[in-house]
């Protein structure tokens, strides 16, 4: 790249081509009035069809907009607490509200809004999710207890044995899950198996059929109990239930005492990823029922979005300004760089996607200040490098290697924040935490591939004092 | 030439001018809660019709002279839900009278008591992540800054810059304490973003000017430990304030012209960008100074 700035200025210019275009793609409707001290509002109206040709590419490059600044759709779950004694039924309320955050965590950063409500003597969960897409999904993945249990063969002579009802009721007497009986008989019983053993489980696919299977790894005690189970249990029939349904009733072959089991039912795809996110977050304590399902608008309002937007804008042109009248050339330099930075950073947000929202906005604001900051502390050594007589090039290059280790040293604390915020935090928290890591890695490319490209392109002998 | 240095007791004295109120009035007042953290109830209404924004603002205006505080609205079509402050049944019961009277025919298809979108369980882990997040920092500095000359620590570095964030941290929870008595303004979710922001600002803008101490160090290897800081502290003041003011000057236009609802998260990112300049100016380099000094008079 050292060699060839002509060649990186070219990638730089269709890459910010690409970006411009991704981000052209969509329509933008302004409207709305600005309040004006001096006489009368003035109104902002703006109306933009946007790319006809991006639809033919067949993928929709819109923002994906939060609860906050879109809405989406709101899920009210009644938790069914008729076998929870009245004093814990808040704490189960609560650990209901934990297992759902982490399921949905699991999904991505889209900063879902988990409550937990009461209505009379109803206890209910409210579940607000951007979009609307994936509703389905959704229910299926928050809705599901999850409880994983593993089921044998009882001894022969038991007294049930005599019995011979198969319908739902009397296996409800009975407490066996549906399936199991025509498997194990009517004298199967549980094991001390359960899906708290778990330590994790993962989607993987079935060497032979290439089917979806989720495989499960036990705690150190857990694999032991499984070692047990398998042992006394060699060429008989295992039955894996979950919910209180069997998925699978595979035979014992020989003991398996490493931990390790895998369920291969008849999943799709998506059920299998299901099935681990929720294995994954732990099975819920009491059952729920999805009670309502509506769409719900945005928090925020759409006027405020707007002006938000707005302001955004606004405060972009003042950092180009400002910059201009701090460093001249310079100035224009980094906010030609400064451009390309949020063209790419914007485009990102729209192919990844990540769900806009106003934290996570926060968090962009905050990495274009990095990536303005990089490009003062670069400018900043140049200037001390010029000053002591060096030439253009020179000062170029010294200013870099110098400014380098600060921006990396400062970029690498931002970004320790950021990865442990991400992988501790929840719905705001997490959403803010990553944006600020893309910015931040994005800002460093920036700072080091394009700036350096424009500086060594543009303000090769230039006047700078 | 400026001697920031030598007059570091007045800058630590001025940060704690400005800390102790705070910290006194997060003890006797705390925070005015919003209800993400305090939870609230939630009504959804149902219309016979489309809502329209007149609608919406009559609704509104019911809420307002029922002294309720409304904290958000959101539409689709026929329903409005509306998320407001704690309300019991009797103010229940009046609401649902005055939107009868004022915006027309309305049923109430649900009415809840709902518990905090923050729920305490969120509010540890985002200070406990902060914690474990300056901790690794600490190591992370202490490892970069490790060829640094002896006898300065290169320890020192990583602590002094977690000092400067708590400076940060408890100014802007003390602002915003001291706001919430006097002024009514609450925290809510996106306060605890700002808090995040102000806290990866913080430790990024004292690394800068420690950066600058570390390179100083290497190449005037006779100069008092003193002398090299305040140096480094006027080399990278410039860019400081260059960079926060870009950073204020942005905010600000967000101030004018963004919405009401972001109002606060702006003015707690201002106040915190500016204290995390201050602090890396001011308190993290002269807190050093302090260290190396009190450290080699216990060697004598």
């Amino acid at each position: 790249m050292k060699n060839r700035p002509k060649l990186s200025l070219l990638l730089i210019v269709l890459l910010t081509l690409v970006c411009l275009l991704i981000n052209l793609s969509e329509p933008v409707k302004v409207d709305f009035t600005l309040p004006n001290p001096s006489g009368k509002p003035i109104a902002v109206k703006y109306n933009y069809p946007g790319l006809p040709f991006m639809k033919v590419l067949g993928r929709d490059f819109a923002f994906h907009r939060g609860l906050d600044l879109q809405g989406g759709t709101s899920i009210t779950l009644k938790a069914n607490m008729s076998d929870i004694d009245f004093s814990q039924r808040d704490n189960a309320l609560n650990s209901v509200k934990t297992v759902i955050e982490k399921r949905i965590n699991f999904l991505g950063v889209s900063e879902p809004i988990v409550q937990t409500s009461k209505a009379g003597n109803d206890y209910r969960v409210l579940v607000e999710i951007p979009g609307v897409t994936d509703v389905n999904q959704a229910v299926q993945l928050v809705g599901k207890t999850a409880k994983l249990t593993f089921w044998e063969a009882g001894s022969e002579n038991a007294s049930n044995s005599a019995r011979i009802a198969t319908d739902a009721a009397s296996l409800a007497k009975l407490g066996l899950p549906a399936g199991v009986p025509q498997v194990l008989g009517l004298n199967a019983v549980k094991t001390e198996l359960s899906g708290s053993d778990l330590k994790q489980a993962a989607v993987t696919f079935d060497r032979n059929t290439n089917k979806p299977q989720v495989s499960l790894t036990f705690t150190a005690d857990g694999a032991k109990k499984f070692g047990d189970i398998t042992k006394r249990n060699t060429g008989k029939i295992l039955a894996i239930v979950l919910d209180n349904e069997l998925i699978e009733a595979p035979r014992v072959s020989t003991p398996i005492f490493g931990g390790n089991a895998v369920i291969s039912g008849s999943f799709t795809t998506q059920q299998a990823n299901n099935l681990q996110i929720q294995l994954n977050a732990g099975a819920l304590p009491v059952s729920l029922t999805v009670l309502q399902q509506q769409a719900i608008g945005a928090s925020l309002g759409q006027t405020s979005v707007q002006k938000s937007l707005v302001a955004g804008v606004v405060g972009f042109f003042v950092i180009v300004v400002f910059m201009v009248v701090l460093y001249k050339r310079l100035g224009l330099i980094a906010s030609m760089a400064l451009t390309v930075y949020t063209l790419i950073v914007l485009t990102l947000f729209r192919l990844i996607p990540i769900t806009l929202t106003l934290a996570g906005i926060a968090g962009f604001i905050l990495s274009v200040g990095i990536a303005v900051d990089a490009n003062i502390l670069i400018f900043e050594r140049m200037k001390e490098e010029l000053r002591k007589g060096r030439s253009h090039t020179s000062a170029i290059d010294l200013g870099f290697s110098r400014a380098w280790l600060s921006i990396r040293d400062s970029n690498m604390a931002s970004l320790i924040t950021s990865a442990v915020l991400f992988y501790f935090g929840t719905g705001v928290v997490r959403g803010f935490a990553f944006t600020l890591a893309l910015g931040i890695f994005v800002s460093l490319f920036s700072a080091i591939f394009v700036t350096k490209t424009f500086l060594t392109v543009f303000y090769k002998g230039g006047e700078e004092k | 030439m400026l001697n920031i240095i030598g007059k570091r007791n007045w800058y630590f004295a001025f940060s704690l001018l400005v800390i102790i109120p705070g910290i006194i009035s997060m003890l006797l007042w705390g925070f005015k809660l919003s209800i993400d953290f305090s939870g609230g109830s939630r009504m959804t209404l149902l219309y016979p019709e489309k809502v329209n924004e007149q609608k919406i603002s009559a609704i509104k205006n019911v809420f307002k002279q029922n002294n309720i505080e409304l904290v958000t609205l959101q539409t689709s079509n026929q329903t409005v839900v509306v998320r407001t402050k704690p309300v019991d049944d009797k103010q229940d019961a009046k609401i649902l009278k005055d939107l009868q009277a004022k915006t027309g025919n309305v049923k109430q298809e649900q009415f809840e008591t709902i518990g905090p979108v923050i729920g305490s369980e969120t509010t540890i882990n985002a200070f406990s992540s902060a914690a474990l997040s300056s901790l690794l920092i600490v190591f992370y500095i202490a490892w970069s800054f490790r060829g640094v000359r002896k006898p300065v620590s290169s320890w020192r570095f990583g602590i002094c810059a977690i000092v400067a964030l708590l400076h940060d941290a408890l100014l802007l929870l003390g602002v915003f304490s001291l706001l919430g008595h006097f002024a009514g303004v609450e925290i809510d979710s996106l306060f605890i973003t700002a808090l995040l922001t102000v806290i990866g600002f913080s430790v990024h803008d004292t690394i800068v000017v420690f950066d600058r101490i570390r390179e100083n160090l290497r190449k005037n290897i006779e100069a008092p430990f003193e002398q090299v800081t305040n140096d480094s502290i006027l080399q990278t003041l410039v860019r400081s304030l260059n960079t926060s003011l870009t950073a204020l000057l942005v905010l600000t236009t967000l101030l004018l012209f963004g919405g009401e609802s972001i109002r606060w998260f702006v003015v707690a990112m201002i106040v915190g960008i500016a204290s995390g300049t201050y602090s890396s100016i001011f308190n993290a380099a002269p807190l050093l100074v302090v260290w190396q000094n009190y450290a080699s008079r216990r060697k004598k």
